[in-house]
């Protein structure tokens, strides 16, 4: 069954590629094309599904392809499984957005090459968790950053647009390089297998074994996201068209995560409690750096980027504290540490996805994507602002929606470690769980910012005005993610049951967790009944609403309270900018605002003032003191290298030979 | 059954005296500062009133700033079942823990900063900035707070805490017990809106933070906000006293321990309610940017407190 529905979903992304290209209309390409997405993405889901409840696991293996290679291996296991499942429930509503999304590219040929490339980006993404070879591995991991990049490109009226795709594909590539090492290492010279991997690992020498996990964090790190590998997403999210976004940030980042976990906790065996320590001291830097930006940043989708960087930094937490307790030989709350990262893995891809798309939506119909330019969309945008609520509400982590549950199990987790009879831990995890609790409070700073400045209040601009609301099927595929949050939110135990199985298959003990519908730590003492909660609240506000229409008194709809002037406009409004001013007072050394004030004077006397512009910014140190030296340095080696070019036919020719030698050279040491 | 009655019986009782306390604290306020003063039955006249009076609903508004109120009540009274008031036997800890009761309060603040920022006006959008960042810098401080109780109690659930506190009551003596003490004050000053962070008793547009928020507000829905802020006031002065010191609560459901365990909630309730009123007499209102400042002490303290009751245990 599973296999069947796998193959059925390959071969639908494949037909959808190939549809795009080759079909005679432009509207049917694009309808044919989006459609077997969905529905290769729907398969996927069955066959993710189907090995998620039976905790199955089977292999397949062809020589014949990619045969210079090694051949092609695929293993399906819950792990994996877990995985596709997220690829897939990012997928389905992608593709049925795009369906409304991208008509205006109907006929031309950027179009065609726009749905293609999504369908082998889906592709790519549903076989990298299910390899289980190197060379598997590295081609579909190539499939999906080659296409991912041409589609963050593919728009040549979006600015920076080529600036954002060659961050991203340095970014991708160093990632790339740094793993193809990290792998022949871990090889050890024997099959590039990752069953015989599995088998030798024991046997690494604690020196190279130290090397791979660096090698591993950075390739990995730099696909999710991590400080201070994460300088493309913020570019590449908002230039890449919305319904690749939302793959990107729901799926394609969280396949880093799947690396991470497939390569320390299933690949390798048990590391010093150092490398949980270091992870999770990542996962705190990464949640904190993107939060802040999150909430400080104006441009709308790029919120949501930095947003994506912090929810990697909480799933890290998970990770790094799985690893720490694995290390000190606590299977059960490694096991936890494990299920919590995982549960948020899924619950930050649903939400994304719906946030992005409703970005997109958002952008579309007001044809603005700063926030500053945005404003009293709610009354433009009805439906969009009700989804796009749901989708914030679960960012902030509040109840009853899913964002809270795997916060909340985070702190548990961080609670149970603490208890743990472990100095260095008594010391780590509050300070973790102190870091956490900020994240949390200014995600929902950011999220309050995000959907008061966009929706609330009046239009800040004309185009704002004058917003259309989306197309219905662009609704549609938003209300999927929006209904993924509430039932996720109202009953965690669907997905921690599945979990179980991802868990127990990798070999650590998995503690009680699910009863029904209320999420039960029998290990902290403490539970969670998010439909009761849900119940209560919602009888509440019934009941505040029936009070309140109780009154007597006369309502009456009439101009703002005014403090004596002439009339309202949208410049008295509080701006993005201003909403997160306290914020960047309080963190100025984190943010280092830069001001440019300029005064423009009568040319009678300094003392007329004519206008004042203000530019407020951020130095972004993190960039300025990794990256430019080394974007100097290869600037440097690239001019140095250009010598080499200097026409001359005798000396290519030279080169020829001498690169020859040196490489049998090389092939005589290795022997 | 008996324990979920009462439950909705404590939650209702909260619900009933929290105008009472808010207007304790103004009365004993007006007296320490040499005034007169209405006594503490005022601010159910107020809601009266203002219940009873009409709305003008600002028209750049949305539908969220009527939602407003109505989350921001469910919220708080959904916080409030999770309380243990009268009795320690606590059928709301099946509901969630002190994690979850953290949540509720941030949901009502989100929906409250929404309200705020739905009229367009610079107050409201003023408010919610500043309501939003000082909830945001005192998550960490409750955070640590209730790690520090759950080191202790082995658990973060309500219930579980003040039991295990009334049958090892050595855990009280510690040095980390009073600092959590200590820092869940500072806290809940800040997540109130009291002073040294915000006064309740202004309307100066600078120094606003709650009233701010609430400034389009009329009628029936400004009542429901007020009360929804008195009853978020005594929620948490009764978590902490319940939860820190929780002697003389109800053990069993007999009517004589009932009748102590309501006399002890309402002793310790006046005792937290005089000081703050002693404390609002005796400080000035800080700075905003200072604010930051107030809530780092405080959690410098919970750190303490949970490291220590680390080391201590």
């Amino acid at each position: 069954m599973s296999e069947a529905a796998l193959a059925t979903a390959l071969t639908a992304c494949a037909a959808g590629a190939v549809l795009a290209m080759v079909w005679p209309s432009g509207a049917g390409a694009r309808r044919l094309s989006l459609a077997s997405a969905c529905a290769g993405c729907s398969a996927a889901l069955v066959a993710a599904i189907t090995v998620l409840q039976g905790s199955l696991s089977w292999t397949w293996r062809s020589e014949a392809l990619l045969q210079p290679l090694g051949g092609v291996s695929l293993r399906v296991d819950p792990l994996g499984a877990f995985f596709l499942l997220i690829v897939a429930v990012t997928g389905a509503p992608a593709s049925l957005y795009a369906l409304g999304y991208l008509r205006h590219l109907d006929g031309q040929v950027r179009g065609r090459a726009v749905h293609a490339l999504f369908n082998v980006f889906l592709a790519g993404m549903c076989v990298v968790p299910l390899a289980d070879n190197v060379a598997t591995f590295l081609f579909a991991w190539e499939v999906m950053a080659l296409s991912s990049y041409l589609l963050v490109v593919s728009d040549p009226e979006q600015e920076g647009a080529a600036a954002a795709g060659l961050w991203y594909a340095v970014m991708t590539h160093a990632g790339f390089l740094a793993l193809l090492a990290a792998f022949v290492l871990l090889g050890q010279g024997g099959p590039l297998e990752f069953p015989a991997m599995r088998a030798g690992a024991a046997t690494l020498p604690p020196a190279s074994q130290g090397v791979v996990v660096l090698l591993l964090l950075a390739a990995f790190g730099s696909k999710a996201g991590l400080v201070p590998l994460h300088v493309w997403l913020p570019r590449a999210h908002p230039a890449a068209p919305s319904h690749v976004s939302a793959l990107m940030s729901g799926a394609m980042v969280k396949l880093g995560v799947y690396g991470t976990i497939r390569v320390l906790f299933d690949l390798m065996p048990p590391l010093s409690p150092w490398w949980g320590g270091a992870v999770l001291a990542l996962g705190v830097a990464t949640a904190l750096t993107g939060v802040l930006y999150s909430v400080a940043e104006p441009h709308l989708k790029r919120v949501l980027a930095y947003s994506t960087v912090e929810n990697i930094g909480l799933i890290f937490v998970g990770l790094g504290f799985a690893l720490l307790m694995r290390a000190y030989g606590n299977g059960v709350l490694a096991a936890m540490g494990l299920v919590v990262a995982l549960l948020h893995t899924l619950n930050h891809a649903v939400f994304k996805t719906l946030l992005f798309l409703a970005a997109g939506a958002v952008i579309h119909g007001a044809r603005t994507s700063s926030l500053e330019g945005l404003g009293g969309l709610i009354k433009r945008m009805p439906h969009t602002a009700v989804l796009c609520l749901v989708g914030v509400l679960a960012l902030a982590a509040v109840p009853p929606l899913n964002g809270f549950t795997s916060e909340w199990l985070t702190f548990q987790l961080l609670v149970a470690g603490a208890r743990y009879t472990e100095p260095a831990l008594a010391i780590v995890l509050p300070l973790a769980l102190a870091a956490v609790a900020l994240v949390a409070g200014l995600a929902a700073v950011s999220a309050v910012r995000l959907f008061g400045i966009a929706f609330l209040a009046l239009p800040r601009t004309d185009s704002a005005r004058d917003a259309h609301e989306a197309p219905a099927i662009m609704r549609a595929a938003m209300l999927l993610p929006a209904a993924g949050c509430i039932v996720l939110g109202l009953i965690p135990t669907l997905a921690v049951a599945q979990l179980t199985a991802v868990v127990s298959d990798l070999g650590l003990p998995m503690g009680q967790l699910d009863t029904g519908f209320a999420l039960v730590l029998p290990l902290v003492g403490s539970q969670l009944w998010p439909i009761a909660i849900a119940a209560l609240l919602g009888a509440g506000a019934v009941v505040a609403a029936a009070v309140a229409q109780t009154s007597r008194g006369p309502v009456r709809t009439d101009t703002t309270w005014n403090c004596g002037r002439i009339a309202q406009s949208p410049r008295q409004e509080y701006t993005a900018a201003a909403f997160a001013e306290p914020l960047k007072r309080v963190f100025t050394g984190f943010y280092r605002p830069t001001h440019e004030v300029s005064l423009d004077v009568h040319p009678v006397s300094p003392y007329f003032v004519r206008g004042i512009t203000l530019r407020a910014d951020f130095a972004p140190w993190m960039e300025q003191t990794l990256y430019t030296p080394l974007i100097r340095a290869a600037r440097w080696v690239s001019g140095q290298a250009g010598r080499l070019q200097t026409g001359s036919i005798h000396l290519y020719l030279a080169f020829l030979p001498g690169a020859l030698l040196v490489l049998l050279l090389i092939a005589r040491w290795i022997r | 059954m008996t324990p979920i009655v009462l439950a909705v019986t404590e939650c209702l009782c909260l619900a009933i005296a929290a105008p009472a306390v808010v207007g304790y604290v103004r009365w004993l306020k007006a007296r320490l500062q040499g005034r007169r003063g209405a006594d503490f039955l005022q601010p159910y006249r107020d809601l009266r009133k203002t219940f009873a009076k009409g709305m003008i609903i600002a028209d750049t508004t949305s539908w969220i700033f009527h939602l407003t109120p109505c989350v921001v009540v469910a919220s708080t009274v959904a916080a409030a079942a999770l309380v243990p008031v009268i009795s320690a036997s606590q059928p709301g800890d099946q509901l969630g823990d002190l994690f979850a009761l953290m949540a509720l309060l941030i949901l009502g603040t989100i929906f409250l900063a929404l309200g705020g920022l739905d009229p367009g006006t610079a107050f409201g959008g003023m408010g919610s900035s500043r309501e939003m960042t000082v909830a945001a810098l005192t998550e960490p401080t409750l955070a640590i707070a209730i790690l520090s109780l759950a080191l202790t109690a082995g658990s973060t659930s309500l219930g579980t805490i003040t039991n295990t506190l009334l049958t090892t009551p050595a855990n009280a003596i510690g040095p980390g017990h009073a600092l959590a003490l200590a820092a869940f004050l500072i806290a809940m000053l800040a997540e109130t809106g009291r002073l040294p962070v915000d006064n309740p008793a202004t309307h100066l547009e600078l120094t606003m933070i709650h009233e701010a928020m609430i400034l389009e507000y009329s009628g029936p829905y400004l009542a429901l906000l007020e009360w929804a802020a008195a009853l978020k006031l005594t929620l948490l002065l009764t978590l902490a006293s319940n939860l820190f010191v929780p002697w003389g609560i109800a053990t069993s459901l007999s009517a004589g321990a009932l009748a102590l365990g309501l006399a002890a909630v309402l002793a310790k309730l006046a005792l937290l309610a005089t000081l703050l009123a002693v404390l609002e007499t005796r400080v000035a209102k800080l700075r905003l940017f200072r604010v930051p400042e107030l809530l780092a002490v405080s959690f410098t303290l919970a750190l303490l407190a949970a490291t220590s009751s680390f080391f201590t245990r």
